[in-house]
């Protein structure tokens, strides 16, 4: 039976390339703490879902020797499948495999599975582990990178993109992963840098281990190139399927709701802030006390932590929350908050999802290092993706709100669906102190007493100003609400926006303070 | 008791109970550049020096030459004075920042 013969002899091609590097390459990647590229595809997707395409592809690169070597699948797995049920395209590197580098068609699965991700309108995550450009292809590699690259911008905003850094991933690779949505890295196996320690060291002269120059923790503390953070690859893969509940499939849909639930959050609402507007509190704890089941699914929660951002559900539809976080530097916006902030709201508003924001900040952080950091750009960023944003934004003050911080925070202003303040807000030009030191000047420094002159003009400050009321009575802010009915409120809010739509004048597209 | 353990931040004279992030706790103060110190502006090694001290030189003349990146920098006069210190020689590898001439004050 010939038909026989020719499905045995596929099979045995196909577990032929299933060995990847082979035998000794695979022991070496575990040795590394490392899974194997198609063990972290089938962790990633449902049971029994995966189908994988282009296996047979080989690298076209002759010189060099490269003709008598064998490359399975040239280095990399491309495929689709499902998570949870939803479709997603991947792509994997495969270290084993000439150290995943990458090559003519190495590159060219990965676009190929690109392009069909963004044809049929579905996530895309790409698994990088990946020592870089292949050498002996020359420019053909450099050419592969720049196609990858016009493809993530190509579907940026369409489809969810997202990168998981699964080894190393340097020089021009890493800026695929920039260009994506949400870059995932894990404890001591991610490593991004453009330039290696050891050209450091002989450029520079500057000593570093490619752990303290861009390993996971630097990537998820320092530079903000990475979103989620884990300890292992199996918790990395976790939050990866966490994340696909939560966002949709593509621009044009809404994330799939899921059954309604209640707060489960033991503290009450109403005792988590302190009313004196100088001590700290953990904003977290407001949101827990009103999303579904108190849960909250952060992003970035250790870059720029002075602002909080993450999903979370309300009766079972995910919204994004963009806070200020008093617990750390006050909450104040700088440069890297703004551009944290900034970014995620534009996120929410591609993938069509509602964003609440809860207010409690002082203003901008003070100190030469931010001006000449660019504060002022960066800040920008933050009043150009509120005030374009199209999905329903509703601010709730909780504190403070002072200053261009209350302009930024989704302010009325900026069109802001909906502006709620507990009665504890403070919505004034600066804090009690400071203006009191500006509008009563002249009366403190003439009195007998000035540091007690100063309390009397403070409080008499505070007394006026330090209230929602003079912004309520502008229409600034549209209701003030007792801290009990945030959620009932939001609920609400919510629902009544849930067909918004505007459009602002037509335009090729903006100039963002990037 | 738990107070005592909150930093503190400043804004418009308002004192905030809160705490530091790493990278904000490693700010580097800034201070106002001395114009008489040249300073390296890039690691590298030092090629040749052209000068001694006492010498008094117009704006624009050659002091020395730091090779960085492969490339020979000129490193000329800022303006017009006299050479107080060298603190560098022909062959000295030296990182950023390195305090390299001192020009004596007017």
């Amino acid at each position: 039976m010939s038909l026989k013969r020719n499905i045995l002899d596929l099979r045995k091609r196909k577990d032929e390339v299933l060995k990847g590097g082979g035998e000794k390459a695979i022991e070496k990647q575990m040795a590394m703490g490392k899974l194997t590229a198609r063990e972290r595809i089938l962790y990633i997707l449902d049971e029994g879902s995966f189908h994988e395409y282009d296996m047979f592809v080989e690298h076209v690169a002759r010189d060099f020797d490269m003709d008598k070597m064998k490359l399975h699948g040239d280095g990399v797995i491309i495929g689709t499948g499902t998570i949870y049920g939803s479709p997603v395209c991947i792509f994997a590197q495969d270290f084993t495999v000439a150290g995943g580098s990458l090559g003519l068609m190495h590159a060219r699965k990965i676009t190929k599975i690109m392009d069909h991700s963004l044809k049929m309108r579905v996530p895309l995550i790409g698994i990088n582990d990946s020592g870089g450009a292949r050498i002996q292809e020359g420019v053909n590699s450099l050419a592969g990178y720049g196609e990858i690259f016009f493809r993530n911008t190509l579907a940026s905003g369409v489809i969810p993109q997202i990168s998981v850094i699964l080894g190393p991933c340097a020089g021009g690779a890493v800026y695929s992963p920039a260009l994506t949505d949400f870059v995932f890295v894990v404890n001591n196996i991610s490593k991004m840098f453009i330039t290696g320690p050891s050209v450091i060291k002989t450029v520079l002269g500057e000593e570093i281990s490619m752990e303290d120059l861009g390993g996971a923790k630097v990537h998820a503390e320092v530079t903000g190139n990475a979103h989620f953070y884990a300890e292992s690859e199996l918790e990395c893969f976790e939050q990866i399927k966490k994340l696909i509940t939560y966002i949709p499939w593509n621009n044009t849909q809404k994330a799939k709701a899921i059954e309604p639930a209640k707060p489960t959050f033991k503290k009450k609402i109403e005792n988590i802030v302190p009313v004196d507007a100088k001590m700290p509190y953990d904003i977290r704890d407001i949101i827990k006390a009103i999303t579904d089941n108190s849960d909250f699914f952060e992003v970035m929660e250790y870059f720029a932590p002075n602002v909080v951002i993450g999903f979370g559900r309300m009766e079972g539809e995910t919204v994004g929350f963009v806070c200020n976080q008093p617990k750390v530097l006050a909450g104040v916006l700088d440069c890297d908050s703004s551009d944290k902030a900034a970014r995620f709201i534009r996120y929410c508003d591609a993938f069509n999802i509602p964003i609440i924001t809860l207010e409690d900040l002082p203003g901008y952080l003070p100190g030469v290092d931010q001006e000449h950091a660019g504060v002022i750009r960066h800040g920008a960023k933050i009043l150009y993706a509120y005030s374009e944003a199209t999905v329903a934004r509703i601010t709730v003050i909780i504190r403070k709100a002072y200053g261009g911080g209350y302009i930024a925070m989704n302010s009325r202003h900026l069109r802001a669906d909906f502006v709620f303040a507990w009665p504890t807000a403070e919505i004034a030009v600066m804090g009690p102190e400071g203006a009191a030191n500006i509008v009563f000047r002249k009366e403190i420094a003439e009195a007998e007493d000035p540091d007690a002159m100063r309390q009397v003009k403070i409080q008499e400050y505070k007394d006026k100003f330090a209230n929602p009321y003079v912004a309520a009575s502008k229409g600034y802010i549209d209701e003030v609400i007792e801290p009990q009915d945030t959620r009932r409120i939001l609920l609400h809010a919510l629902k009544v926006s849930a067909n918004k739509s505007i459009s602002g004048p037509k335009k090729k597209h903006g100039i963002p303070p990037f | 008791m738990e107070e005592e353990k909150f930093e503190t931040i400043i804004v418009h004279s308002a004192v905030y109970k809160t705490e530091y992030t790493e990278k904000y706790r490693r700010r580097i103060k800034w201070e106002k550049p001395d114009e008489n110190q040249l300073h390296s502006f890039i690691p590298g090694t030092i090629i040749d020096v052209f000068v001694k001290p006492g010498d008094k030189l117009k704006e624009g003349d050659p002091l020395l030459i730091l090779e960085a990146m492969k490339m020979h920098n000129l490193v000329q006069m800022p303006f017009d004075g006299k050479i107080a210190t060298i603190k560098v020689k022909a062959g000295d590898k030296i990182p950023k920042g390195t305090l390299m001439i001192e020009i004596a004050a007017k």
